[in-house]
């Protein structure tokens, strides 16, 4: 008798705490530099859901160069959603995987880019090579860092935001391939992540200047100090969006389908528009961009949809097998 | 035995001609060749291996302990230990399986197993990550065959889909790519072993009335004891330190599929540079233990 009353009594117990917690999760995969910006906001929307849907969760993260994750996801790791570097990167589940659908971009405002960022020079404290725009990244002597744009989405946008000023300058696509092409034969060491990059610009001490995106560099400066890594904004950059999707196919698999939605819709809330901001990221929200205005100064930003017309030619013309970025790097 | 006898018998009088030859070189190559020793090993190994300890305890022993009260440090920690504690039996098993094999038997294609044994120590970790990508992915075979309209067997893929078996960016695949770098260690150790003692000993058992396994049990295995530890030895210090080959079947999901060679790149790339340090001085004391053993283990079996 005895026996039996204690299994049904600790049958009862564990379906009470079944019903009780519902702890799910959810996997974030993203790209290098958003590492602190997700631990902020994953803490916020475990509030935010609990508060609303009563179910505790968990977010993981998982973070390496864009293109390299969006392979793996690809390949088949499990993310509920992917917040990468660009676009590009995200039609590459749909052009590989049918992971998502085509007009996945058109899901979420602002082609699906909750925060932007742009494209700046990080150099050595007293910019003792005075560096002030992309023309002088060309000059002999100058040591330059950035990562790989066959691996990195920052890199690509480093890539093309010289392209278009040297094309705006200089007038023509050949003299901008010439600029280009100039401007990698003085690149250091070509990483193939944005953090890795940073890492050997700032802790290994390699390079003159390092073409950033504009929140790892405010990252490097809040942890090593303002004077020793100056920020230079060039006279012409580039809009940097980098996007989120859900991956359909793995939340409709695993059922987290509303919460993965609810997920990326909170980055547009208020609250979720200021950590984008604490951490660096421009923010979509118009109030809240004016509040962080000191920091985000004005730049003359072109958009890749206007300069190249969209990530899916830009890619083709430049990053894919036999593009430019082959021709001028083998040079 | 008499093959391990002379062999024995000969290595001391190798030993003392060669330090005969060292003592009659004159004084001064004596000590250049010394300095040149001392420094190469001080300034490549010893330097290096301090540094890890000094920036670990950079900012106090609080803060290097509570790097590893991290939920996140802690997993991975986990992680390694598991993945370690299945690749290594599992190559043990592969290992004795292997070398016994090859070293007492003669059959056709021997040279093409040893081959095969040595083939993850000549490929890149890279590639070894990759294969499991290509075999297990959503794009390779498995995939493939999950995600086939028409495929042969329908009833296992059904069964397959209703598993939902997660092998790549999860556990198995870190246990899968750890088992294949650690392959040869166990078997590269014994087949010299066994094929130094042949099988003279085995054959006594046998026609004196013990099975097979008696055999293995109490006259093998005791003459392959030292070998097989130095193995052990070996395949587990690579199996907690692999990083490239783990790396690629990873997804880097953190708290989950982190090792600790994984997890140490994530807290550098964070600029969490104590924390780095601090799980490194962790992996480095793992080796040295490792080391220590692996010194008592030929102590011993130079006296046994």
């Amino acid at each position: 008798m005895k026996p039996k009353i204690l299994l049904l009594t600790g049958l009862a117990l564990a379906a009470t705490l079944a019903a009780a917690a519902k702890p799910v999760q959810l996997l974030n995969v993203s790209y290098d530099p958003t590492r602190e910006l997700y631990v902020e906001f994953n803490a916020a929307f475990a509030k935010y859901w609990k508060a609303k849907a009563g179910d505790d969760v968990t977010v993981k993260q998982s973070h390496g160069g864009s293109g390299k994750q969006a392979r793996s996801v690809i390949d088949g790791l499990q993310a509920d959603v992917v917040t990468l570097a660009l676009a590009g990167d995200i039609d590459a589940l749909h052009e590989m995987g049918k992971l998502i659908p085509k007009d996945w971009i058109q899901r979420l405002p602002q082609n699906s880019a909750p925060y932007t960022s742009t494209i700046v020079f990080v150099v050595r404290a007293g910019n003792p090579k005075g560096i002030k725009d992309w023309d002088d990244l060309v000059k002999p002597g100058v040591s330059v860092v950035t990562p790989n744009p066959k691996t990195s989405g920052g890199a690509m946008w480093n890539y093309l935001a010289a392209w278009e000023f040297a094309r705006r300058k200089y007038g023509s696509e050949e003299k901008a391939r010439e600029f280009v092409a100039q401007l990698y034969k003085n690149v250091a060491v070509l990483d193939s992540g944005a953090r890795g990059s940073t890492t050997t610009f700032v802790q290994r001490g390699i390079g003159d200047v390092f073409i950033s995106w504009e929140n790892e560099a405010f990252l490097a400066q809040k942890e090593f100090g303002k004077e020793k890594f100056p920020i230079v904004a060039p006279s012409l950059s580039i809009l940097a969006e980098p996007s989120v999707s859900i991956v359909d196919r793995v939340v409709r698999k695993k059922g987290t389908e509303a919460m993965a939605k609810a997920y990326l819709e909170f980055l547009y809330s208020d609250e979720g528009q200021e950590i984008a901001a604490r951490n660096f990221y421009r923010p979509r929200n118009e109030a809240i961009a004016a509040k962080y205005s000191s920091r985000f100064v004005k730049m003359n930003l072109v958009t890749i949809d206007e300069a190249f017309g969209g990530w899916a030619k830009a890619k083709r013309v430049h990053f894919a097998d036999g593009g430019t970025f082959d021709q001028i790097y083998v040079q | 035995m008499a093959a391990i006898v002379s062999t024995l018998g000969e290595r001391p009088s190798a030993t003392r001609a060669s330090q005969g030859r060292v003592i009659r070189n004159p004084l001064w190559v004596r000590i250049v060749f010394t300095t040149i020793a001392l420094i190469f090993v001080s300034s490549f190994l010893l330097l290096p291996l301090a540094a890890v300890f000094v920036e670990a305890f950079r900012k106090g022993i609080s803060v290097y302990f509570a790097s590893f009260a991290d939920p996140d440090a802690l997993s991975a920690i986990k992680l390694t230990l598991t993945a370690a504690a299945i690749a290594v039996p599992a190559n043990v098993i592969f290992g004795v399986a292997a070398s016994w094999c090859i070293a007492k038997f003669e059959f056709r294609g021997k040279s093409i197993l040893i081959t095969l044994i040595d083939l993850p120590f000549a490929v890149s970790p890279v590639i070894s990550g990759l294969i499991y990508v290509l075999l297990f992915g959503l794009q390779g075979w498995l995939g493939q065959y999950i995600n086939a309209e028409q495929p042969w067997f329908p009833a296992l893929q059904a069964w397959l889909i209703e598993q939902d078996f997660k092998i790549i960016f999860a556990v198995p695949g870190i246990v899968l790519a750890t088992m294949f770098v650690t392959f040869p260690f166990v078997a590269r150790e014994l087949i010299p072993v066994m094929q130094a003692q042949g099988s003279d000993e085995e054959y006594a058992a046998l026609t004196l009335g013990a099975n097979g396994w008696q055999t293995f049990w109490y006259v093998t295995l005791p003459n392959i004891k030292w070998g097989l530890f130095y193995g052990v030895i070996l395949c587990n210090a690579r199996a907690m330190g692999e990083f490239g080959a783990v790396s690629v079947v990873s997804g880097h999901i953190r708290g989950e599929t982190n090792t600790m060679p994984l997890h140490i790149e994530i807290l550098y790339n964070e600029y969490n540079f104590v924390a780095a340090f601090a799980v490194s001085s962790l992996l480095a004391l793992l080796a040295l233990v490792t080391l220590v053993l692996k010194s008592f283990i030929e102590w011993r079996h130079s006296r046994a």
